[in-house]
């Protein structure tokens, strides 16, 4: 029955320690994999700059801006939410940020009787809003932690399809912007029609170009260049976001992983101090049961040859105790013990004194432990 | 010459390439090839898949393969810009499979009538095109 708890703490001892190792591993992993991502979101920069730049130039050059990507609808009816998560769990609140706040937004369109259509962007999204009955439209996963420029290319053929095709009258980004290792934040962010104002820039550089930047020739004509162009933009924009997201869930799971180990080391420590308390209680009532045993023995006169043998046996094994030796002892004990019918002593009592407290100096036990 | 080129090819994934050059050759859409100097008019310009050449100013060339894109020339001192969707150092293209690429896309050429898959693989030749005629392999445009 004691053993029996023992035995029991023992296996959960284990089993804690190996989802350490599992816990411990899924950090050193996110870990090394956010300094990765951080630098494909660095890489990523120049282009999404310079595009942005060329867009400028365009729009300073005067290319007509009635693209239809350009031109915002008049009234929104329908907004289109491209809500990007992890494909795995295992990342604390990653997902479930990503997903409140679209849900807060679909909800608000909701009330006020606006339509919406969610394209989930990783399996987290996906199940989440199928599992709650939300309008989906088609969905894309299997490249959370390391988006391709492939990935975003397909999601933005399909948004600018939805947009262009007037499905929806507006779409909106909802992802999780990575700011440094410590801290991300899930914005939401327009995507098409692309305002105006992104277009034409505040930084004043179309402008500060004093005329030459007017003189530009065009191969195509700029209006041209500007429908393909637009759509570059928007994957590039997309690819940012699917980039910033991938570091934060990088950066998520660390933080998760990190908690989770160190949580299992509180647990194998509480779980080892009940388990040693529990050995040692075990223990300690079967060399009571010995001692008792052997002291009912002393007490007989008429079984001698069994009194000799106990008291040289009990006290070699006292005299150096552990814990596997009392225990190849213990069989010994159901003999004297079946044999014990011998009513107790005063000499009885007076043996049981020195071998327990032996035990007590030796072992380390407090009495207190010894009764638990 | 007195002025040398800041030239910076871009794919959305990374920096490919960034320094000075003499001269760039390129393609823009229905426009053949443009070869652009210090000192060159402002310009912009969509780009189709092809061999673009980087004359650095130590006279030697760099190979590029860009499958699609823009360039923009702009400022004094004068840089080039080209925003490819794709591309490919010379030296990191796989030639084997490009020929065979480019032979696969022939075959499905004469052999189909269906409309997505000829325009597939007349995207997907021309890239085979490009990254052969950047490696210098048996093709010129």
């Amino acid at each position: 029955m004691a053993g029996g708890t023992e035995r029991i703490l023992r296996g959960r001892v284990k089993a804690m320690q190996s989802t350490k190792k599992i816990t411990r591993a899924m950090e050193l992993i996110a870990g090394s994999r956010i300094v990765k991502a951080q630098q494909r979101v660095q890489a990523a920069v120049p282009y999404s700059e310079q595009i942005t730049e060329v867009v400028k130039d365009l729009a300073a050059a005067g290319a007509s801006f009635d693209s239809p990507m350009l031109a915002g609808r008049d009234e929104i009816k329908t907004t289109c939410y491209v809500a990007i998560t992890a494909d795995r769990g295992l990342c604390g609140g990653y997902n479930a940020g990503v997903q409140r706040a679209t849900e807060g937004e679909v909800k608000a369109d909701v009330l006020s009787g606006k339509d919406y259509t969610i394209v989930p962007v990783g399996k987290k999204a996906e199940g989440y809003f199928r599992f709650r009955d939300y309008q989906l439209s088609q969905s894309f996963m299997g490249f959370s932690d390391q988006p391709t420029y492939e990935d975003a290319r397909r999601i933005g053929e399909y948004v600018v399809d939805l947009f262009v095709s007037g499905k929806v009258d507006k779409v909106e980004l909802v992802y999780t912007r990575f700011i440094t290792a410590g801290s991300q934040e899930v914005v939401l962010r327009p995507l098409v029609p692309l305002s105006a104002a992104t277009v034409a820039g505040g930084d004043g550089k179309a402008g500060s170009t004093d005329g030459s930047g007017s003189s530009y020739e065009f191969e195509p004509d700029p209006t041209e260049i500007l429908d393909t162009l637009l759509p570059r933009y928007v994957e590039a924009r997309i690819y940012a976001a699917l980039l910033n997201a991938a570091a934060s869930e990088h950066a998520f799971r660390q933080r998760a992983m990190k908690s989770a180990t160190d949580n299992a080391e509180d647990l194998i420590k509480s779980l080892s101090i009940v388990m040693n308390r529990a050995r040692q209680a075990s223990i300690t009532s079967e060399i009571m049961e010995i001692v008792g045993g052997a002291a009912a023995l002393d007490g007989g006169d008429n079984i001698g040859g069994y009194v000799d043998m106990g008291d040289d046996f009990f006290g070699a094994q006292l005299g150096a105790p552990s814990a596997p030796s009392t225990r190849s002892a213990s069989p010994a004990t159901a003999a004297p013990a079946a044999a014990a019918t011998v009513p107790d002593s005063g000499t009885a009592t007076a043996t049981i004194e020195r071998p327990v407290n032996s035990v007590d100096g030796d072992e380390d036990l407090t009495p207190g432990d010894t009764k638990s | 010459m007195a002025e040398a080129l800041k030239v910076e090819v871009v794919s959305p994934e990374k920096v490919l390439y960034s320094g000075e050059a003499d001269m760039v050759i390129t393609r823009t859409s229905g426009g053949g090839e443009i070869a652009f100097q210090a000192g060159h008019a402002a310009f912009l310009g969509v780009l189709v898949e092809n061999h673009t050449r980087v004359f650095q100013t130590d006279g030697t060339v760099i190979d590029l393969a860009v499958h699609r894109g823009f360039v923009e020339v702009s400022g004094h001192p004068t840089k080039v810009s080209i925003l490819s969707d794709t591309a490919e150092m010379a030296e990191d293209i796989d030639v084997a499979r490009a020929k065979e690429a480019l032979e696969r896309h022939q075959l499905t050429l004469k052999a189909e009538s269906v409309d997505a898959t000829i325009a597939d693989a007349v995207a997907g030749k021309a890239r085979a095109e490009a990254r052969l005629t950047a490696t210098g392999t048996g093709f010129t445009a």
